[in-house]
């Protein structure tokens, strides 16, 4: 009886979680994508696997925008083994790689061996195998999709990162902190609050966010770790609290903090919580974010009347102005390699992404179909930008490349989805 | 002195008297005599107006307090895309607001600061608590004590209304003013 009634909460348990998860539309590939075919891998237990690995792989690499999949049905075979590859018939097809493989029971979880081949020049490129656990399968997948994209794109994957992301319900009287795959499935509630929940920010080390959370009537930054739960309330001083952000080693977090109506920014090191104010302006200063190298913090500031972005030095506080381009630039985020900023610029009323060479000083849009674009995010790969957009009268989540052309949506079958955060690499 | 001012007036009114008298007989030519006239009918409808408030000074005060409830009835302040000055508009029911609490030292109030859905979560924050900031400034330099408002701001988490027009945009660029206590 308890066994039952346990199995039965685990059934609505999943099914809550299905309902409430994000699913990816790619709406733009890449000019350039890539053919490749990923054949349904063996597989020959008599019950059929939790997980469709090779299903997952293919939308990973298809979602990516970088490649083209071939339908299963359209496959003329679909060989497991090596030796049962014929190329002629994959070149037809007009295909670049093959990726085949076989998945085997073991006495703890599975074992998945796969491979990578080359239609064109008739080889095998790569071979690999990986085990897991039974409830790891998915990890299983998108670990291999992950090796598939590096080998073949020279950029490492990010199908096993995770988001998190705020959800909230129509009338704005429930918000949810939420925890998921980058694909948007798996989604678990972290964190949830009858008032807002704003600004979510990974730790280096992906072992924690930190957030803002209005819970005690005014806004607050919490940490919370994401093994355990447990959650700390680390900034709260008079007035508004907010805009928290890391540094890349870790060890201290920019954030806002405005006494009595002047936000300014102020850095607090972590291990003796020390406070050390950076900027000093009448303007609004807030949205802190880290260099890639820690030197120096990039901002919004409506010193010179609209929001700009700007450069202030940690050692010498010394402020520069980094945006020219239109009358509203804000919420700058850098890719991993330090050389571009993304952020939100107003270009004649609409609010979209754009992306800014910090080198050449080149500015880009790089959307253009979604509406009030706000909150973006970069993956841990520099290669795209999560953030959130309008689309009839609800929020939802849209991704696009860094260099433009490639687009996806993710929207929630439930509510509205805001402010998402693409977490790092995981180790 | 006042005495001479006493008969520069008396003058004057009378001086107006006349003039309107010639205007009523229509002798006096077009041009500077007629403006003459104007400002001596106008002084003369604020005289009426002045008996007639002698007169009925209880219920005038009566409209008056009713006027300041209806005053104290608004507390939604509306703003500009990205501003945080008040509007003129504002200014009266703001005025009141003031006053009330600078009549009531016990009253307290919080001004709850609001953006629209437009721009970035975090700054749309900040604006938002400009907003207040502005109404507690000008609440503060009407009469009421530091001690009675706090601020908070919620940026564009809570709208009034929801929709992308600028009706709606419009309706959620605000400053709630929220009483704890009377």
């Amino acid at each position: 009886m308890v066994k039952r009634s346990l199995m039965m909460l685990c059934c609505w348990l999943m099914a809550s979680i299905a309902q409430a998860e994000l699913v990816i539309e790619v709406t733009q590939g890449k000019q350039s994508a890539i053919p490749v075919a990923v054949v349904p891998f063996q597989w020959l237990g008599s019950q059929p696997l939790p997980e469709d690995i090779s299903g997952i792989i293919t939308n990973d690499l298809a979602s990516s925008g970088y490649f083209r999949t071939l339908p299963a049905a359209n496959m003329i075979t679909q060989p497991h083994e090596l030796k049962d590859v014929i190329y002629s018939d994959w070149s037809r097809l007009r295909q670049d790689f093959v990726v085949i493989g076989r998945v085997e029971l073991l006495p703890q979880g599975y074992a998945v061996e796969f491979h990578v081949l080359d239609v064109h020049q008739q080889i095998e490129i790569m071979r690999h195998r990986v085990k897991g656990s039974g409830g790891q399968l998915r990890d299983l997948a998108h670990y291999i999709s992950d090796y598939i994209f590096k080998k073949l794109t020279g950029v490492p994957g990010v199908f096993s990162t995770k988001l998190i992301y705020v959800t909230t319900n129509r009338e704005r009287t429930k918000f949810n902190l939420n925890y998921a795959d980058a694909d948007g499935a798996r989604e678990q509630l972290i964190f949830t609050s009858r008032q807002p929940i704003i600004s979510p920010a990974w730790s280096p080390d992906a072992k924690k966010v930190a957030y803002v959370s209005f819970e005690n009537g005014r806004s607050e930054i919490f940490f919370q770790e994401l093994a355990t739960g447990k959650r700390e309330k680390v900034v709260s001083f008079d007035g508004s609290n907010s805009a928290p952000a890391f540094s890349p080693d870790g060890t201290h977090l920019a954030f806002v903090l405005s006494k009595l109506g002047n936000p300014d920014i102020y850095v607090m090191d972590l291990a003796s919580r020390q406070v050390q104010r950076m900027t000093t302006h009448y303007g609004i200063d807030t949205e802190p974010q880290w260099s890639a190298d820690g030197r120096s913090i990039y901002f919004t500031s409506s010193r010179a009347g609209g929001p700009q972005v700007y450069k202030l030095d940690t050692n010498t506080k010394a402020v520069t102005r980094v945006t020219y381009e239109g009358d509203y630039n804000a919420r700058a985020r850098m890719t991993a390699d330090g050389r571009k900023l993304v952020y939100v610029h107003r270009n004649s009323d609409r609010f979209h992404i754009a992306s800014h060479d910090l080198e050449s000083g080149l500015v880009h849009i790089l959307t253009s179909e979604t509406e009030l674009d706000e909150s973006p995010s970069v993956a841990p790969n520099g290669s795209m930008v999560i953030y959130a957009a309008r689309e009839a009268d609800r929020s939802i989540l849209a991704a696009v490349s860094v260099d433009g052309e490639v687009k996806f949506r993710l929207p929630s079958r439930y509510g509205d989805v805001r402010e998402p955060a693409w977490s790092p690499l995981l180790k | 002195m006042q005495t001479t001012a006493l008969y520069k007036t008396l003058g004057l009114a009378f001086g107006a008297m006349l003039i309107s008298a010639c205007a009523s007989k229509g002798d006096v030519s077009e041009g500077a005599g007629s403006t003459d006239a104007m400002t001596a009918t106008e002084q003369q409808a604020e005289t009426n107006a002045v008996n007639a408030a002698a007169v009925s000074g209880e219920a005038l005060q009566a409209e008056a307090a009713e006027a300041e409830a209806a005053l104290l009835e608004q507390t939604v302040f509306y703003f500009d895309f990205d501003q945080s000055t008040i509007q003129s508009e504002s200014k009266a029911a703001l005025m009141a607001h003031a006053a009330y609490l600078a009549a009531n030292g016990s009253a307290k109030v919080v001004l709850e600061g609001h953006a629209d859905e437009r721009g970035t979560v975090e700054y749309n924050l900040a604006l938002g608590e400009r907003r207040a900031m502005s109404v507690r400034r000008f609440l503060m330099a009407n009469g009421a004590q530091a001690g009675q408002l706090s601020v908070v701001s919620f940026g564009e988490e809570r709208p009034a209304v929801m929709g992308s027009t600028e009706a709606s945009y419009a309706k959620n660029r605000r400053v709630e003013v929220k009483y704890q206590s009377r």
